[in-house]
């Protein structure tokens, strides 16, 4: 073999190895985050309080984040209950009408999906805050529907498209208007992938803490009233983390390990049914 | 004619954020006009609010950012894109998109907590040690700053970077691919003189669309980056973020004034974050859509 092919087959190999290498630093940091999550966070989480209590001033043993969860669960449950019908309705009509008006809600929700969240939180403050002059779980449910709905309405329109014209084609053949055709064929036979699309917003929905900061804004108390200051989990995690308190750091881990768990199952689920929606549509 | 209401919800969404700012920071823009973009002093007691602090930070933090994240998201999108290996693919695919589900503020317990003191004792002293007479590069070493935020940034915008080039790599017609190789080039050859010149502009963008996440990133930064308002003068010095002043300062502004000159800072991140999202979308389409 000329030495010429030996260098080239080397210098191959080498790069190869280099890039091979990279890809594995790439998920270095996801092993770590996980790891130590997991660590620091068991301390806490594995107590009854910790689910069941609230916070606690520093000092006093048993404080808990459950008026956070709840909090969490109520806000990221009222922005589905805002985003998920706008952004389902929205995402058919993409794929269903098209034209002109879609290229634009293409183009925006693309444009809105990389807005900063913190952002859309001073949006959310002047338009939810600062008229009624406090704080609300509503307003934060409404800064949190705003980055959920160009999720959902691209998830959405993704699931849609991938079901084959021949059903639709049939639906109209039988005399349905398209509106029914959308609706009652197209929509139910793309429901795995839109459940998953809304499944994943909520999940992104509930690790943002920048939109909460000033809608939201944090609650020490129970509260289960969205016009009230309402904690969430990503709240917790914020400010206790920086306080110089070992007690409440070890909350924020806690607190931590509840998000990333809750991320995880979520998205693995939703993987398992996307690929499932795929294989079905391909028989379709 | 309901679901067109539905369907106009996303595009006034956009219209109503820029106008809405742009509206509740008149009383900063009519104070300072465009001085206010170049102004280094943030000084709430005197009301004196210059945004170029943050802007600088903003920019800094993003670049280097991409600097370190680009090398890797280019080597995960290669991986991703390679025929066969479906196995390998899956995994390294799964990793990716999780790295990407785990919240922002996440990173930033991590990052304060576990990166920030090993970085800074098995990173910052030594390079502070060794090369501080660079002047970018000169100390003191601190746990908080540019850098950390950078390296944090870095592994957030990765995801984005993978699954984008990914995409653009495995556009690239498959003929390319086969012809280089049955012309006998060996595997780096092909990838790096056939598929990564054709994929060259998708990549762009995704390293575009990527560093509008980074402009924009609050938490995580704001946790890390130490938080002093100047202009840093080295990597390890403290810095400030446009999107981090917002986090900080918004709940705690006081006045017509102050929480004006915030919501400007919060114009200029979206408008600037809009622009280059516009821009990324416009290069990645082009590089992928006529492969389809």
């Amino acid at each position: 073999m000329p030495a010429r092919n030996v260098w080239r087959r080397a210098t191959s190999s080498l790069a190869r190895g280099a890039v091979y290498g990279l890809t594995a630093v790439a998920l270095v940091p996801l092993g770590l985050v996980l790891w130590h999550t997991v660590v620091n966070g068991l301390p806490a989480a594995t107590h009854v309080d910790f689910f069941v209590n609230v916070e606690r001033p520093v000092g006093i043993p048993g404080a808990g984040v459950a008026h956070a969860i709840v909090g969490s669960a109520i806000m990221v449950g009222i922005a589905s209950a805002v985003a998920v019908p706008l952004g389902v309705v929205s995402g058919v009509n993409l794929v269903e009408f098209g034209g002109g008006l879609a290229r634009a809600v293409r183009l925006a929700a693309d444009v809105l999906v990389g807005a900063p969240s913190i952002a859309i939180g001073l949006f959310a403050y002047v338009l939810f805050v600062a008229p009624f002059h406090h704080f609300s779980g509503m307003a934060g449910a409404l800064a949190l529907a705003i980055l959920m709905l160009p999720v959902v309405i691209r998830t959405t329109e993704g699931a849609v498209a991938l079901i084959p014209a021949g059903l639709r084609e049939s639906g109209l053949a039988l005399g349905l208007p398209r509106w029914r055709v959308a609706l009652q064929l197209v929509l139910p036979a793309a429901a795995p992938g839109v459940i998953t699309g809304a499944l994943l917003a909520m999940a992104r929905a509930a690790g943002e803490t920048a939109p909460l900061l000033f809608t939201g804004f944090g609650n020490r108390f129970w509260t289960v009233d969205p016009t009230q200051p309402m904690s969430a989990l990503p709240l917790i995690v914020f400010h206790d983390a920086l306080t110089p308190y070992p007690s409440l750091q070890q909350q924020a881990w806690g607190a931590a390990l509840v998000l990333v768990a809750a991320m995880l199952v979520i998205n693995l689920a939703s993987r398992w049914v996307v690929r499932r929606q795929q294989r079905f549509a391909g028989q379709l | 004619m309901l679901t067109t209401a539905a369907a106009l919800v996303a595009p006034l969404l956009v219209l109503a954020i820029v106008l809405v700012l742009a509206v509740q920071s008149a009383p900063a823009v009519t104070r300072f006009g465009p001085g206010f973009l170049f102004g280094t002093s943030w000084n709430p007691v005197t009301l004196e609010f210059g945004a170029l602090p943050f802007i600088v930070g903003t920019l800094a933090s993003s670049a280097i950012a991409l600097a370190l994240a680009v090398p890797v998201g280019v080597a995960v999108a290669l991986v991703l894109a390679e025929p066969g290996a479906r196995g390998l693919r899956g995994a390294v695919g799964t990793g990716v998109e999780l790295l990407a589900a785990i919240p922002s503020v996440v990173y930033g317990v991590w990052a304060l907590y576990v990166m920030a003191p090993f970085v800074y004792l098995h990173v910052e002293v030594p390079v502070v040690q060794r090369l501080g007479w660079t002047g970018a590069l000169s100390g003191p070493p601190r746990q908080t700053s540019l850098f950390t935020a950078s390296l944090v940034l870095a592994i957030m915008v990765l995801p984005t970077l993978g699954a984008i080039s990914r995409d653009v790599v495995r556009a690239v017609p498959k003929g390319l691919r086969e012809s280089a190789v049955a012309l006998g080039a060996t595997w780096w050859e092909t990838n790096w003189k056939v598929i990564l010149p054709a994929a060259r502009g998708g990549i762009f963008g995704a390293g575009v669309l990527a560093l509008g996440r980074a402009l924009g990133e609050t938490i995580a930064v704001t946790m890390v980056i130490g938080n002093r308002p100047d202009v840093p003068a080295s990597i390890f010095a403290p810095a400030y973020t446009l999107a981090s002043v917002i986090a900080n300062e918004f709940t705690e502004a006081t006045g017509p004034v102050y929480p004006a000159a915030l919501l400007e800072l919060g114009l200029v991140l979206i408008l600037v974050t809009f622009a280059i999202n516009l821009l990324a979308l416009l290069l990645v389409r082009r590089s992928v859509e006529p492969a389809r």
